[in-house]
């Protein structure tokens, strides 16, 4: 009788290549070098975490309504960010009327979720879509203006703080997409006039600093216009800015469309499609899948840029900080302020971001490597 | 070809001719508007700046609060429009702001070839010195050898330079693009001298840890007259503006203020009493309400009032008088009479 052969059971790998011991070495003590770069690392973050987290945290000043409460800690006086909250919010929206402002994000809440989940039929979506791209910032400038309906006026220049920073990043960004995409494919046409126009446009945006933009809007072309005439400081931002984006966009979309083999566009003009369709329906959602990282890399930008509009005096985020250091009653809390914008704008960005790779998983049909 | 030279020539005179009408209306068109179009700081402790609600202090704020008292009977009759220092002077030439009330200083050029009219002196600044006391310097004349913390591309730098070669010293600059950065510096003793506006050298002090262990040279290196500023050709907005100052001025010589100006309406003192309205017809003369200085001077306060408040001892910032005490108590402040 011969027996069946039974393999011995594998042994257990040693002891010392799995768990957490083997992870440990795996990644962090393979070779000197990088035994040499963890033992740096864990200095570092010995010797710069206590100190931040000191400061931040445990020797912060989290109560107390005056300047007075912080004297002496050391820490963080965080106070000043909670009595400025509310302006650096609303900058100086006035208070009685920043319900509107609310109803706003609230309804910008509502109306955006759903298009984010995924078992909303597409025919809503679509009209939802385009009711918020179209109907809702005509209405949310009719609100936020007011002077009609028995609503008080608020001049757009007491706009500011995270709602101006909104304001202009929402604007930029719904503006320069649609144009960036226009202009890419004028670019790209075989019309010369409009090619040139295009090239034209984009090249003479892209070529000058986005200060430099804002700063002309704001100083150089009220010297130009009609004494008396003036126009909205805010308007002028915005539409510097979206044109500047535009030319930026307009160059990540052409990116894309030239990744399109030629086949697709020859396969749609074999079923008889036109331009126009063969555009929107086949070159483009291929060419803008394939941008997604690009785009929002241009949205985070924008996001950020919106910080420049300090240099024609309107109060965002950044410049509503700065005017708070500049009371007498709150001098020297600076760090406390710009910490505190940074953290927003990360918030915003990092949110951005997370959303995009999430689009690109979604959509994702077996280009990725 | 040529028919284009008049037509050009027409529109140019045209366009000329409009700018005129329009430089002669500034009042005309603010009494239509009914309020002051008033430019000022983007943010400056104790000239101007917004609290945590929103509302606007400081001198410049005052000075423009007072014209409105003046022409208007009301000092909340304005709309602020914040300015940066590059867009400052465009805003008014452009017609965007009435008055500019933002620490501008003085200077030939922006009098004459940049088409503007200082209509006086808020506040006599100069460059200054912040010095730790340890050090034991009692004048800048021994600064020698010290490293200096100041603010890159203003005309500190210049100053600085040139007063150190003046008087025969050496020092190293340090250069910072930001304030907050240098009185940083200062306290972590990377230089052992801050310079800057003596105004702001105050404001920088209340954001060291200690500020009492630090102390303002006497010495005032430059002259930075700070005013409110019209345009060229306005000539009655420019008056009024300027004798809104001297009426802050001329109160507080006479000791008016804000919580008297009533009682001492029944003074016998005949300057007080043109002052206030009470005797002659200064209103009819500025096209204004004959009690006109008495609003100012109720609503806002005299320029010591508005001194104090904001910069002097009754604000954080403590800045003594010095230059800006009256003419009379060994300062520059000098108005006018009102006669």
């Amino acid at each position: 009788m011969t027996q069946p052969h039974i393999p011995h059971p594998d042994l257990p790998p040693p002891a010392n290549a799995v768990g957490a011991i083997g992870w440990l070495r795996r990644h962090l003590f393979s070779s000197p070098a990088n035994i040499a770069l963890t033992a740096l690392a864990l200095y570092l973050l010995y010797a710069l975490l206590p100190p931040v987290l000191n400061w931040a945290f445990f020797d912060a000043t989290w109560r107390g309504d005056s300047r007075e409460a912080c004297s002496g800690q050391g820490g963080a006086c965080w106070i000043f960010i909670r009595t400025h909250f509310a302006q650096f919010m609303y900058g100086f929206y006035p208070e009685a009327q920043r319900w509107r402002v609310d109803m706003l994000v609230l309804l910008l809440i509502f109306g955006v979720a759903p298009l984010f989940i995924r078992t909303v039929p597409a025919k809503l979506k679509r009209r939802l879509g385009l009711g918020l791209l179209i109907a809702f910032p005509i209405f949310a400038f009719v609100l936020m203006r007011g002077g009609i309906l028995g609503l008080a006026a608020v001049e757009t220049s007491s706009w500011g703080g995270l709602l101006l920073t909104l304001v202009i990043a929402g604007v930029g960004m719904t503006g320069a997409l649609p144009l960036g995409v226009l202009l890419a494919l004028g670019r790209r046409s075989t019309m010369p006039t409009i090619q040139a126009l295009c090239v034209t446009f984009i090249e003479l945006w892209r070529g000058v600093p986005l200060i430099t933009v804002l700063f002309m809007s704001s100083v150089m072309l009220p010297l130009f216009l009609p004494a008396g005439l003036n126009f909205d400081k805010l308007l002028r931002a915005l539409i510097g800015v979206t044109l500047f984006q535009a030319a930026y966009m307009a160059e990540v979309v052409r990116g894309g469309l030239q990744a399109i083999p030629k086949g697709q566009l020859e396969a749609a003009a074999a079923l008889g499609l036109g331009y126009w369709k063969s555009m929107g329906l086949i070159v483009l959602p291929q060419a803008l899948k394939l941008v997604i990282p690009g785009i929002v890399n241009t949205f985070i930008a924008l996001f950020k840029d919106t910080s420049l509009v300090l240099i024609i005096g309107l109060f965002d985020l950044m410049n509503i900080v700065h005017n708070a250091t500049t009371n007498p009653a709150w001098l020297g809390f600076s760090t406390e302020g710009y910490v505190f914008a940074a953290a927003v704008y990360w918030l915003f960005c990092f949110g951005m971001s997370r959303y995009s790779r999430n689009l690109e998983k979604r959509l994702h049909t077996g280009h990725q490597r | 070809m040529k028919s284009w030279k008049p037509l050009a020539a027409v529109t140019i005179l045209s366009l000329s001719a409009i700018s005129v009408a329009h430089a002669g209306t500034t009042l005309e068109a603010i009494k239509k508007n009914g309020f002051i179009k008033c430019g000022i700081s983007d943010g400056l402790p104790g000239f101007s700046f917004a609290d945590e609600k929103g509302n606007y202090s400081g001198i410049d704020v005052d000075v423009c609060r007072a014209i409105a008292a003046a022409l208007f009977g009301d000092a909340t009759k304005l709309k602020y429009t914040p300015l940066t220092a590059k867009e400052r002077l465009t805003a008014l030439q452009s017609g965007e702001i009435d008055v500019l009330s933002r620490n501008t200083t003085w200077t030939s050029s922006r009098d004459s070839a940049q088409g503007l009219n200082f209509a006086g002196v808020t506040y006599y600044d100069g460059q200054g010195f912040l010095v730790n006391k340890k050090l034991g310097v009692n004048s800048a004349k021994k600064l020698d050898g010290a490293t200096v913390c100041v603010q890159a591309g203003t005309t500190t730098e210049l100053n600085l330079s040139d007063y150190f070669r003046a008087s025969k010293m050496k020092f190293t600059p340090i250069t910072y693009d930001k304030s907050d950065e240098s009185a940083k510096s200062l306290e972590a003793g990377r230089c052992d001298v801050l310079t800057s506006d003596q105004s702001q050298l105050y404001a920088q002090r209340i954001k060291l840890a200690k500020p009492d262990e630090y102390v303002v040279l006497p010495e005032v290196i430059s002259k930075e007259p700070l005013g409110p500023v019209v345009r060229h050709g306005d000539d009655d907005w420019f008056d009024l503006v300027k004798w809104t100052l001297y009426v802050m001025v001329n109160a507080e010589e006479l000791g008016v203020n804000s919580k008297n100006v009533e009682e001492m309406k029944k003074s016998t003192n005949p300057d007080v009493k043109r002052l206030l309205g009470v005797e002659g017809d200064k209103g009819k003369d500025f096209g204004l309400a004959n009690d006109w200085m008495a609003t100012v001077i109720k609503q806002v306060g005299n320029y010591g009032e508005i001194f104090d408040r904001n910069v002097g001892k009754g604000s954080p910032l403590k800045i003594e008088r010095g230059l800006n005490a009256l003419w009379n108590q060994g300062g520059l402040q000098y108005a006018p009479p009102v006669r």
